[in-house]
């Protein structure tokens, strides 16, 4: 039995839509992730899920049991606020006690529980200190300690690095996956950063505009996004305008204005429809001569503009007549001998199966 | 503007204000029955003063009345001062700031025609009654704004921890606003003892303030003993006030 | 349902006793203003008892005594010509303190607010009185002032018990209910908003004039409210310090309670100010709404 269940969930707020029909399920001990930009729902249904705002229709089930009818304080349901909500006026340690002491936990418990909570997130040292005097990572740290102390069976994460700065949040986010695996403990994680939910996740439900737009793992996420919108959130994307040609079984052929005839990989689509390819940079490759396979496709072009960007070189490709296709080419890729300057006559070409079409 | 011109405009318009307090202070020490010319220092109007049995009398009642009232407001205040900050009640908040924002002869003007209307002899419970009703919206005032500055998600962690409604409120709300609402008391407390216009219309021929008193002196017969009184409440205020800005400086600054 | 309960739980007493110690009294007030005078003073019965039942016993009277002698009339504009001029002084002492305050260095703002909002926290009638010290022929001010005039071959000046000492005194009372809300604007100016004017080339007349001043506003009408309302009713003031010629509606309201003791022509004058008040406040309002919606 799935954790979580949560079943056709509509959340209104007068004439806007927050939530419009969300369904999924949550299995136990994974790291899932509300994946989307601000505004499409993910935090509403957060809260919802929490207890602090409640649907207009629709049910959530927590290990069976409707949760409906269960008051926040009485749900196994523990919050990390995005703004942390540490007690400014209790010590670290008797912020961490807090939930053991509305549990009516016995004295030793709670001592012993706290001190080891202080130990698991290194700050064995910072009980007696008040939040105001610890630095963002630390209070974080706390944040956590407090809402795991109880052993919920679930824990919710609305942006909880979103205060930190990049160097800072690059080492939460190992310390939240290593974190996640030890306490074995559901996670379900808000943000709007993708680059975060690719790393932190099991699964990901892609949101936007109250819905869920995909749900799945990050990997197919990223390679098979099902639209346009998952397509140009997640990572970047080329998004070409295409009308299917010849739809096969798995391949098939695209007629894109101004380029001519692409091969793609055919996700079901037929012939005659009219949508979008789509098509990651990284897997174009781009080079003055470049002798392509019998499987790709290949263009010849001039480099329209580029963005050095230190570990790689975005070129922006004129091929055909004014379409331009991204290429991403590392700067340390071997044999290569110099960068490619504006307006320098190159060739670009890419496997048919990793272009994919889009309903859009 | 230039500095110069605005911090000279500046310190006159603070002259302007102390100016006539220092004379009334300074004076409350000469020794002359005038408030004319400075004869010597003496203490001997405070003397007088702490002899009048009037005098000492209104002090009593003063303090009676500011205690009772500014414990009423504080309870009714913050009440008010959280269903402000809470509950989005469309005429919660004209009722409340209404008593403030209309002139001070209206409210007791209306009240004297009230509590005679309803029998009630006028004296110290009339007067107690009248300030109750315009301190309630002081205190709500400060304390609302004490929780505007709280953040919000702190009690909802302590439910998402937990805690019952009651519990969050006790454990978490109420130590934040703890100096809102004391400020809010001290407030109500000052404000109770001030008071003379609504305390005017209220009291009757029962009851006498300090302020009624200070005003039949400044009526009748003046000497420095009102000069004296006039210091020695000032000093009682000014303790009063340093007191409550320490503890909810933007409450204080707001009013 | 629970939630429901806890909003009336909370709401509830102090709604209640706002409602039986203001509203009901305003009401009772607005009745009163159509009775008739009782035989000693107060209020005469709503209801009179006679052989054909319960007649209303209400009138007009009170109304139509204040719009038949021009006397009230000229009190009431009076009254608001004092108040005018006290909020116009007003403004005009407090903008500059307030910018003082407002461009001072932060740790000295907190200072310099308390000591404006101190002399407030006096007595009321203590700072009346210290213009009546001030103000009295012996005082070392009056004789200055006469001795300055007397140069001129001008003759000794009364200043005490003159719609003068009405006036200065306030504005002393007032002045700092005008400087508190424009501070507070004047506080969360922009700074580099300035630079960005002084950049684009604007002198300091035409910084204050087109950039200080109109985001000011806000601040200027909040404090003009604070000060030009409680100024129509005021009568401690004129009571203390106006003799025969500084008197205001106040001072006849509170004659007509408590000496006169004709209480509806009171509750009337009441009735009056208030219409009076909430006219002017209201049609400011309007216009200073109309002209914040031009502007850009």
């Amino acid at each position: 039995m799935a954790l979580l269940e949560i079943r056709n969930i509509v959340r209104r707020f007068g004439d806007f839509t927050a939530v419009d029909g969300v369904s999924m399920t949550i299995e136990a001990g994974e790291f899932f992730t509300l994946l989307g930009p601000s505004g499409c729902g993910k935090t509403t249904l957060l809260r919802m899920i929490a207890g602090f705002d409640s649907p207009q229709s629709g049910e959530m089930l927590l290990d069976g049991k409707d949760l409906a009818s269960i008051a926040p304080e009485k749900r196994p349901i523990h919050t990390v606020f995005q703004s942390y909500a540490l007690f400014p006026h209790m010590t670290v340690a008797e912020n961490i006690a807090f939930p053991l002491r509305m549990r009516k936990a016995g004295k030793d418990e709670i001592n012993e529980r706290v001190r080891q909570s202080l130990e698991d997130v290194r700050l064995a040292d910072r009980g007696g200190r008040y939040p105001g005097e610890l630095s963002g990572g630390q209070r974080q740290r706390v944040a956590l300690a407090r809402a795991l102390v109880n052993r919920p069976r679930l824990l919710l994460l609305d942006e909880p690095l979103a205060a930190l700065d990049m160097k800072l949040r690059e080492q939460m986010q190992l310390e939240l996956i290593n974190l996640q695996k030890e306490v074995g403990i559901t996670f379900i994680y808000v943000t709007h950063d993708q680059t975060e939910a690719l790393a932190l996740s099991h699964r990901i439900a892609v949101m936007n505009g109250g819905k869920v737009e995909q749900l799945d793992e990050p990997s197919r996420i990223y390679d098979s996004p099902k639209n346009r919108f998952v397509a140009d959130f997640i990572g970047t994307c080329n998004l070409i305008d295409a009308e299917v040609s010849v739809a096969g079984e798995e391949k098939m052929v695209l007629r894109i204005r101004g380029l001519g005839e692409v091969a793609a990989r055919n996700p079901g689509a037929s012939c005659g429809v009219e949508g979008i390819l789509a098509l990651r940079p990284e897997k174009v490759r781009i080079g003055a001569q470049l002798a392509p396979g019998p499987d790709e496709n290949h263009f010849k072009g001039r480099v329209h503009d580029f963005l050095y960007m230190g570990d790689v070189t975005v070129y922006i490709v004129e091929v055909g007549d004014g379409v331009h296709i991204e290429a991403l080419l590392p700067n340390s890729a071997a044999g290569r001998p110099r960068i490619l300057a504006v307006g320098d006559p190159v060739e670009i070409s890419w496997r048919y199966d990793a272009g994919t079409f889009l309903d859009g | 503007m230039s500095k110069k011109l605005l911090a000279v405009s500046g310190i006159a318009v603070y002259a302007f204000l102390y100016l006539p307090l220092v004379v009334v202070v300074a004076y409350s020490f000469n020794n002359s029955k005038l408030n004319a010319e400075w004869v010597g220092f003496t203490w001997h109007w405070y003397r007088v003063l702490l002899s009048d049995d009037t005098m000492l009398k209104a002090a009593g009642n003063s303090l009676l009345i500011a205690l009772t009232a500014s414990l009423a407001s504080t309870v009714l205040g913050t009440m008010a001062g959280y269903a402000l900050y809470r509950y989005k009640l469309k005429l919660l908040p004209v009722l409340v700031m209404a008593p403030l924002a209309i002139p001070e002869i209206l409210v007791g003007v209306s009240l004297l025609i009230f509590f005679v209307a309803i029998n009630l002899t006028l004296g110290l419970l009339s007067i107690m009654l009248s300030h109750i009703a315009f301190c309630v919206g002081f205190v709500a005032i400060v304390v609302r704004s004490r929780l505007s500055g709280m953040d919000e998600s702190l009690p909802e962690a302590a439910r998402d921890l937990g805690a019952t409604p009651f519990q969050a409120f006790r454990l978490v709300t109420l130590p934040l606003i703890a100096p809102g609402i004391i400020a809010g008391a001290l407030l109500a407390f000052t404000l109770s003892i001030d008071d003379f216009v609504i305390t005017f219309f209220t009291a009757g021929v029962g009851a006498s303030t300090l302020p009624l008193q200070i005003y039949s002196m400044i009526k009748i017969a003046v000497t420095p003993e009102v000069n004296a009184i006039s210091t020695l409440l000032m000093l009682l205020t000014l303790f009063l006030i340093v007191v409550a800005s320490r503890l909810s400086p933007d409450s204080i600054r707001g009013r | 349902m629970a939630k429901n309960f806890g909003k009336w739980l909370i709401s509830g007493p102090p709604v209640l006793y706002l409602v039986v110690f203001f509203v009901i009294p305003t009401c009772i007030m607005v009745l009163a203003s159509f009775r008739y005078a009782g035989e000693y003073g107060g209020l005469a019965p709503v209801l009179l008892h006679d052989a054909s039942g319960a007649h209303l016993n209400l009138t007009l009277e009170s109304y139509q005594e204040f719009f038949s002698d021009f006397i009230y009339s000229w009190l009431f504009i009076k009254t608001l010509i004092y108040a005018l001029v006290t909020t116009f002084f007003c403004l005009l002492m407090a903008y500059p303190l307030a910018l003082l305050i407002a461009r001072s260095a932060s740790k000295y703002r907190d200072l310099l607010v308390l000591l404006v909002i101190l002399p407030f926290w006096s007595n009321f009638l203590i700072r009346i009185y210290a213009w009546m010290i001030l103000l009295g022929p012996q005082s070392a001010f009056s004789a200055a002032l006469n001795g300055f005039l007397g140069i001129f071959g001008v003759g000794p000046v009364r200043l005490l018990f003159t719609p003068f000492a009405v006036v200065l005194c306030l504005i002393y009372v007032q002045l700092p209910f005008m400087v508190l809300p424009l501070y507070a604007n004047l506080e969360k100016h922009d700074p580099a908003l300035l630079d960005a004017a002084q950049d684009l080339g604007a002198n300091g007349w035409q910084r204050f004039w087109r950039v200080t001043f109109p985001l000011s506003l806000p601040g200027i009408y909040a404090g003009i409210a604070l000060v030009f309302v409680p100024v129509l009713g005021i009568f401690a003031v004129p009571d203390i310090l106006g003799g025969t010629r500084g008197i205001m509606i106040g001072n006849l309201i509170k004659q007509e309670f408590l000496e006169a003791r004709d209480w509806p022509f009171g509750s009337a004058l009441s009735i009056m100010l208030t219409i009076g008040a909430m006219i002017i406040v209201g049609g400011a309002a309007l216009v200073a709404g109309r002209r914040g919606k031009g502007n850009v």
